[in-house]
């Protein structure tokens, strides 16, 4: 199989998306990916100079609403959904690795 | 009680009668989908205590003679918001989330006092066509356990086939909702995108996405779609057309009208058996009085390439949302944000999902854009131009929904692409936005279901609807039921 996308392209790839491969997922997703990709080769038959590009197919342009504050009260549904809470706040880690300090 | 051979209306008629109470109706429904259950594993999750609950409410307020979904138990696709009852999208991701709010259709289906049993399994994200990309189960299809239901909506078409539910809702962004109706030998809509509101399905492809019903006929599938359809201020891509009554004009006929009939979709990868069903159909239109003649989309084949650039670019921004702070799965002992991110992420997806984001964030990247995302949507408008030249002299086009009948479970699973190809002729209908509905047209050899699939213009659901009952009324298909969930084919 041709090599259409490189193991470091694929890390890089990951990287940008916030997944991390392991040393035998990496060469398992770069084979896949590359051999998808195959697919996107028939494109070279196709003409597409004079053709506007179509990003969505809604009947609906610029919608407008006001622009107003909705309080749904939903605070407690919305903690008991969060992983970490304390004082009614979501916990995360540091952002900075504090053990390495 | 098994709903095989039921319909909404003679459910209906038991309710108003009191026959049988909501209530009643619930708990037998209840019962046999959880038998089925060790079989089939069409659901993630059976609300047996709130279903109760909201039957009991039913009955109190009595059995509205006007209104056939009264009382009507249902199940909903796992990748639309639910209050308080557990919503996975059949991924590790949301392996606890129980949403705060109930999607637009789930609300409108429920203010109309049907019932929803249980939320059905399916791939993750929707991700997949053969519902085992779910990290909750594998799903298995009715009519032979050794096959896959497909998908993504796997576990809708299998409790809509298995006699579990006589509808259910499903999602359709490359042929989720047609593919399985068609492997399990249902009904399964795709409507127009806009004409039902996406707010509360946990989004995959936003320009692709639509809900749809899944029913055992084509007359219980557009009373379901008469419950859902409709603007909604919550979606800016609801549409505002007026909606029609789905079931007024459905037993008007097709004499008169002009089908196309698409060469490329009887080609080369077509069964010989689905290639023979779909000659048939033709012959049963032609013989009551449509014009059936070949037509072509040459653009068609491309649709399969485009849509995998497109959906997985869409989906990869769609799915930044997942990481591990607000709800859902958060990997433990990370030492810092970015970790938590990472492991979250890592740790919460399934493989098809991360290839699909992958993919998508590659063709968007800097050096891709022009070659890949750009292309695939200039492709995209190609093939909406064919259907425009073909719908300015038809008015509907006809086409197998499926290259093949169902196929083995674990046979497909780690070969992708050839997982990709069985979404070959559902998907130009989502790159257009156009309606589609597959409706049982058949069995293979060895006694796997068949489906054809109709196509009309933008917000034409009426003539599909029109057509797909026609058919019905003079075909025996949908009256078939799988024998080894008690019924006789």
């Amino acid at each position: 199989m041709s090599n259409r996308i490189t193991k470091e392209q694929v890390e890089h790839v990951a990287s940008l998306a916030k997944l991390e491969l392991s040393e035998k997922q990496l060469p398992y997703f770069t084979d896949q990916l590359s051999n998808i990709m195959g697919l996107f080769e028939s494109f070279e038959e196709v003409d597409t100079s004079d053709i506007e590009p179509t990003f969505n197919v809604t009947d609906q342009i610029n919608t407008m609403r006001e622009d107003v504050a909705d309080n749904w009260n939903e605070k407690e549904s919305l903690l008991q959904n969060a992983p970490d809470v304390a004082d009614d706040l979501i916990r995360t880690p540091t952002i900075i690795d504090e053990s390495e300090d | 009680m098994n709903l095989l051979n039921k319909n909404i209306a003679e459910i209906h008629e038991s309710l108003v009668n009191g026959d049988i109470t909501a209530e009643q109706l619930t708990t037998e429904v209840i019962k046999n989908a959880k038998n089925n259950e060790d079989k089939i594993g069409a659901f993630i999750t059976i609300n047996e205590e709130q279903a109760i609950a909201e039957a009991k409410k039913v009955d109190e307020k009595g059995i509205d003679p006007d209104n056939l979904l009264s009382g009507i138990p249902v199940a909903l696709k796992d990748n639309l918001l639910t209050k308080d009852i557990l919503t996975t999208a059949g991924s590790k991701m949301l392996y606890n989330f129980k949403p705060i709010i109930d999607a637009t259709v789930v609300k409108k289906l429920s203010d109309l006092g049907t019932i929803s049993i249980g939320k059905t399994n399916m791939d993750e994200f929707a991700m997949g066509g053969s519902t085992e990309t779910s990290a909750m189960k594998i799903t298995k299809n009715p009519w032979n356990l050794t096959k896959v239901p497909g998908g993504s909506s796997g576990g809708s078409a299998a409790a809509v086939a298995a006699g579990d539910v006589l509808a259910a809702l499903g999602s359709d962004t490359g042929g989720s909702i047609r593919q399985p109706a068609s492997f399990n030998g249902i009904v399964g809509m795709k409507p127009t995108y806009g004409r039902v509101s996406r707010w509360g399905l946990i989004a995959f492809a936003s320009s692709f996405d639509q809900v749809g019903p899944l029913t055992k006929n084509v007359y219980d599938n557009a009373l379901l779609l008469n419950a859902i359809s409709g603007h909604d201020e919550h979606d800016m891509t609801s549409s505002d057309q007026k909606v029609p009554d789905f079931t007024k004009n459905i037993k008007s006929g097709v004499k008169g009208m002009k089908i196309g009939l698409p060469k490329e979709y009887l080609g080369e990868g077509i069964d010989e058996d689905v290639k023979q069903a779909i000659l048939k159909a033709a012959d049963v239109y032609r013989e009551l009085g449509a014009e059936v003649e070949e037509v072509s989309l040459p653009h068609n084949k491309y649709g399969v390439a485009a849509y995998y650039i497109i959906a997985p670019s869409e989906a990869s921004s769609n799915l930044q949302r997942f990481d591990g702070i607000r709800y859902g799965y958060r990997a433990k002992d990370a030492k810092n944000l970015e970790e938590l991110y990472v492991k979250s992420r890592s740790e919460g997806f399934g493989d098809e999902v991360k290839r699909r984001i992958m993919l998508g964030t590659y063709s968007l990247s800097a050096g891709s854009y022009d070659a890949y995302f750009k292309k695939a949507a200039e492709i995209r408008t190609l093939i909406i131009n064919d259907f425009k030249k073909v719908f300015n002299d038809y008015d509907l086009i006809m086409t197998p929904t499926t290259p093949t009948p169902a196929f083995g479970i674990g046979e497909e699973n780690d070969d992708p692409l050839t997982m990709y190809m069985n979404d070959a002729l559902t998907i130009p209908a989502n790159m257009a936005g156009i309606p589609g509905m597959s409706v049982p047209a058949g069995f293979s050899k060895d006694g796997m279901p068949i489906g054809m699939q109709l196509l009309a213009r933008h917000f034409d659901e009426e003539s599909i609807y029109k057509a797909g009952y026609a058919f019905e009324q003079n075909t025996d298909f949908h009256t078939k039921t799988p024998k080894m969930m008690g019924g006789e084919k």
